[in-house]
């Protein structure tokens, strides 16, 4: 029900939303959707996946095999880099937007500099609305609360609404049931 | 008003990209305003807001103590001044001791406040906007029309021209492409920024957080790519606790842009890393400049309870004929209005204030329960302290404070105003007052008032009694609605007592800030209307209505009168709008209408008065809808006709655009006949069908139903 209620509004701004069971598939889907977006190892083309749980266990030399996509994040790779890949840490349903401690510079690097974030969010993460989500947080040991919903949107020129400003222009939310339960 | 002000208003009623666009925008935003806020109580939420606010606003020297505490302790620097000039130096030193040669922004209205970009150009620094809307009117060398949107008031034709020199290349003015170049010129920029400034949406005392939104992703890009991360801060923006962040977070995206949410929020709590490993070198600068002061004065404290969601801006008759620049160059519309009274200084609102026509639709959609229509009076009645009255209208309120000489000038303006009346109307007046006729006709003065009339009037002997306020309108222009309403009360069990000494309610006077004419009138008023033993004060024109149910009361009390208090009280407790009244007696069964005939279609337009202030708009539709009219609703029913009282008089060219997308509205629904229960609206709508040609009654409720009451 929750979920549902995610996938809605966060389809209501143009975010795309998947869900998979497990890491595998979930990891099959990332990898076939990079190759389909012509993932290549030059600018514009690569893909950089910033460090995360969902990793934890992933044989990354299989997928070194796939020449473009780097787990090194620097400020140079991900200005270059059409993909970034990170792991929010929550969802909140009423709003369709994700949350993260984005303390760590490179969590924000490839969030916001390449063309397309890949958010991967597991599913138990969801919660229903932002005083849910402020309660969980401590200030203090989150220098810096990064909440994403959506991809870059304008209306600055005669209202048009525009998608891809300075920030992403496709926001693809992958949900895993196995990062941590079922909702 | 200066005459340099009067054109610029002229200019921007003239131009039809900004009126185009702004109008365009106004009518989607109310409708998606609407559905944002589907499923949440909007009085609960704004009721708190206002009330968080306004403890943060007593206590601002506690929660900025608070917040400077705990942003250091995250390793923060807070710097913290009255002075702007202050904080643009502070920001400039911190730039030359770090060797500063660009800087990249992101929107910060405390910035334009404080003309922060010209300061740090003159020192040789590098500031790019990077908001689009500001990185617009940056190249244009404009300044923002409005808090949210800045650039609102430009085509893409202009903006593609804009870009076409920026990057040597003629670009179409294809919008999506456009953004996309913006994108790539700016994305450089970021990158080699060696400071980012931003504001702040909200800072939080219990935790020394920052919260900042955008759509763009630009404040991101600001607060992450360069090592040194300015906020400039206005301490209104100061809560106490992160909890209440969710509150603001609730109501700002909502009533600013109708979204759930923007694309990003990101709360900054302490410096964070920088791509090489170093921390970031983060200053937050929290600026009073007059706020304190303003918390100080028991009035104008409420205006800190503002969001800074400009929905007053969005929902202002005026501002979306006039957009931004009317206003002056930095806070626009209805808080504008204040903000620039206080922040600027009182002198510089002295005409735009006079913008405001009061009809109090930015009231109703405040997050921060702000009164903001109260506070332009405020103003006024401040400027008319400081600066007394202009000469004109000295001599006009003298008058109106002598009823005698008053109303004999009015039975000689019936006859002064032949040679340019038409049947019952003033089509045109010559010269510098043709304007007043310029897509209006005006009444003519009745011959006989009603006044006179009501002596010559029979009522039948009746128990119990009810005194009518007749108001200016009623009497002197409209009689006959006099007359209907005594039909109809008598025919209730009511006799009508019409007090001769009644004089002029004193709403012109007070709208002009004139409020020691507004309180002689309202005394004049008490001792009228409470001589005579009665169940209720009627009257059919809400402006009146309200002056006696309300502003008799708030006039004494801002110019300390607190003798004729209690009896201006119990005035206003007997004090009803013909609507609400005679909908009671109907459902008491004291008085019949014939029901359920076929008397075809109507459409109702609610005055201001009468829908915001008295919260009245059904009782005239369920009476009309009874009878047997069938009720077509109008696009913006409860949209201003442009009247406002002598607002008309003073800015036609404002009024009569306004009157014009009314009678469309009007005529769009093909109703015959157009209700409403103020006789302003009506002398409004009625001249602005006269000149249109169309065939369309405008009436007064009232008139209607004395037509159909049960024999």
């Amino acid at each position: 029900m929750i979920y549902e209620q995610f996938k809605a509004r966060a389809e209501g701004v143009s975010a795309e939303v998947y869900r998979f069971a497990t890491k595998k598939a979930a990891l099959d889907f990332v990898i076939g959707f990079l190759q389909e977006e012509g993932l290549a190892d030059m600018p514009q083309q690569s893909a950089l996946w910033a460090e995360c749980s969902f990793l934890d266990g992933v044989d990354r030399d299989v997928m070194r095999g796939l020449a473009g996509l780097k787990f090194a994040v620097t400020r140079k790779l991900a200005s270059e880099a059409r993909f970034g890949i990170s792991q929010m840490e929550w969802a909140l349903a009423d709003t369709g937007s994700l949350a993260q401690n984005s303390t760590a510079i490179e969590q924000r690097l490839v969030s916001s500099l390449p063309t397309i974030h890949i958010a991967l969010v597991p599913t138990s993460g969801i919660l229903p609305d932002m005083p849910a989500l402020l309660s969980r947080i401590h200030p203090k040991e989150c220098a810096y609360l990064a909440m994403i919903t959506g991809p870059s949107r304008t209306a600055d020129i005669e209202r048009v609404l525009t998608i891809g400003v300075h920030g992403p222009e496709r926001l693809v939310i992958v949900f895993v049931d196995e990062l941590g339960g079922t909702v | 008003m200066g005459n340099k002000f009067k054109e610029s208003i002229h200019s921007a009623v003239n131009n039809a990209n900004l009126t185009g666009a702004l109008g365009k925008f106004s009518e989607a935003y109310k409708v998606n305003r609407a559905k944002a806020y589907e499923g949440i109580d909007f009085e609960e939420l704004r009721g708190k807001i206002a009330e968080l606010k306004s403890y943060a606003a007593s206590h601002f020297e506690e929660l900025s103590d608070q917040f400077t505490q705990n942003a250091e302790a995250c390793g923060a620097k807070v710097f913290r001044t009255n002075d702007p000039a202050k904080v643009r130096e502070y920001i400039l030193k911190v730039a030359q001791d770090n060797n500063v040669k660009t800087v990249v922004k992101s929107k910060s209205m405390a910035t334009e406040e404080i003309h922060l970009n010209q300061y740090l150009e003159k020192a040789g620094i590098e500031v790019g906007e990077t908001d689009l809307g500001e990185w617009i009117i940056q190249l244009a060398g404009q300044t923002p029309s409005h808090m949210v949107m800045p650039a609102i008031h430009m085509t893409k034709e202009e903006v593609s021209d804009l870009f076409s020199k920026e990057v040597n290349e003629r670009l179409t003015s294809d919008i999506p492409r456009l953004v996309k170049v913006a994108r790539e010129k700016l994305r450089p920029a970021f990158l080699a920024a060696d400071m980012g400034i931003s504001g702040g949406n909200i800072a939080v005392a219990e935790t020394g957080s920052i919260v900042l939104m955008t759509n763009e992703g630009n404040a991101r890009l600001v607060t992450s790519l360069p090592k040194i991360h300015i906020a400039l801060v206005g301490i209104e923006k100061l809560i106490e606790k992160f909890a209440d962040v969710a509150t603001i977070l609730e109501a700002l995206p909502r009533s600013a842009t109708a979204q759930l949410l923007t694309s990003y929020v990101s709360i900054i709590t302490g410096p964070t890393p920088n791509c090489d490993g170093t921390m970031k070198d983060l200053h937050i600068i929290l600026m009073d400049n007059r706020r304190s002061e303003m918390a100080a004065d028991p009035k104008f404290k409420q205006a800190l309870q503002c969001i800074r969601c400009a929905s007053c801006l969005n929902v202002c008759p005026v501002f979306r004929l006039v957009g931004g620049h009317v206003f002056g160059k930095v806070y626009t519309g209805g808080i504008g209005t204040i903000l620039t009274a206080w922040f600027d200084e009182l002198k510089k609102s002295e005409d735009i204030q006079g913008l405001c026509i009061q009809c109090g639709a930015c009231k109703d959609v405040c997050p921060g329960k702000i009164d903001i229509p109260d506070l332009i009076m405020e103003i006024r009645r401040r400027l008319v302290l400081k600066q007394g009255v202009p000469l004109l209208q000295k001599t006009i309120y003298a008058v109106v404070n002598n009823r005698k000489l008053f109303h004999g000038m009015l039975r000689a303006a019936s006859i002064a105003g032949k040679p340019f009346t038409s049947g019952t109307f003033i089509r045109h007046l010559p010269l510098f007052l043709a304007d007043l006729t310029d897509g209006r006709s005006l009444p003519a003065i009745a011959e006989e008032p009603f006044r006179d009339r009501f002596k010559k009037i029979s009522q039948p002997r009746l128990k119990e009694r009810v005194v009518f306020y007749a108001g200016c309108l009623i009497d002197f222009a409209y009689p006959e609605m006099g007359e209907s309403l005594i039909k109809i009360l008598n025919k209730a069990g009511f006799e009508v007592v019409f007090p001769q000494n009644q004089t002029c309610c004193g709403a012109p006077a007070r709208y002009n800030g004139a409020y020691e004419v507004a309180e002689k009138n309202a005394i004049d008023n008490i001792k009228a209307l409470l001589s005579v033993d009665a169940a209720y004060v009627v009257s059919a024109c809400p402006t009146c209505t309200v002056a006696l149910a309300h502003e008799f009361i708030s006039t004494f009390e801002s110019v300390g009168q607190t003798e004729w208090l209690p009896k201006a009280r119990e005035l206003a407790g007997k004090t009803a709008d013909f609507s609400t009244l005679v909908k009671k007696l109907v459902d008491e069964g004291r008085l019949a209408l014939k029901e359920g005939q076929k008397l075809g279609a109507i459409t109702y337009h609610d005055s201001c008065h009468l829908k915001r202030t008295l919260k009245v708009s059904q009782q005239p539709r369920e009476l009309l809808q009874r009878t047997g009219y069938e009720l077509t609703e109008m696009f913006e029913c409860d949209t201003c006709c442009g009247m406002g009282g002598s607002y008309s008089l003073k800015l036609p060219e404002i009024s009569a655009p306004i009157l014009q997308r009314k009678l469309r509205n009007i005529k769009d629904t093909g109703a015959a006949t157009v209700a409403m229960d103020c006789p302003g609206c009506v002398m409004q709508i009625k001249g602005g069908f006269d000149q249109d040609g169309a065939s369309i009654k405008v009436k007064h409720t009232l008139e209607l139903l004395a037509e159909q009451l049960d024999i």
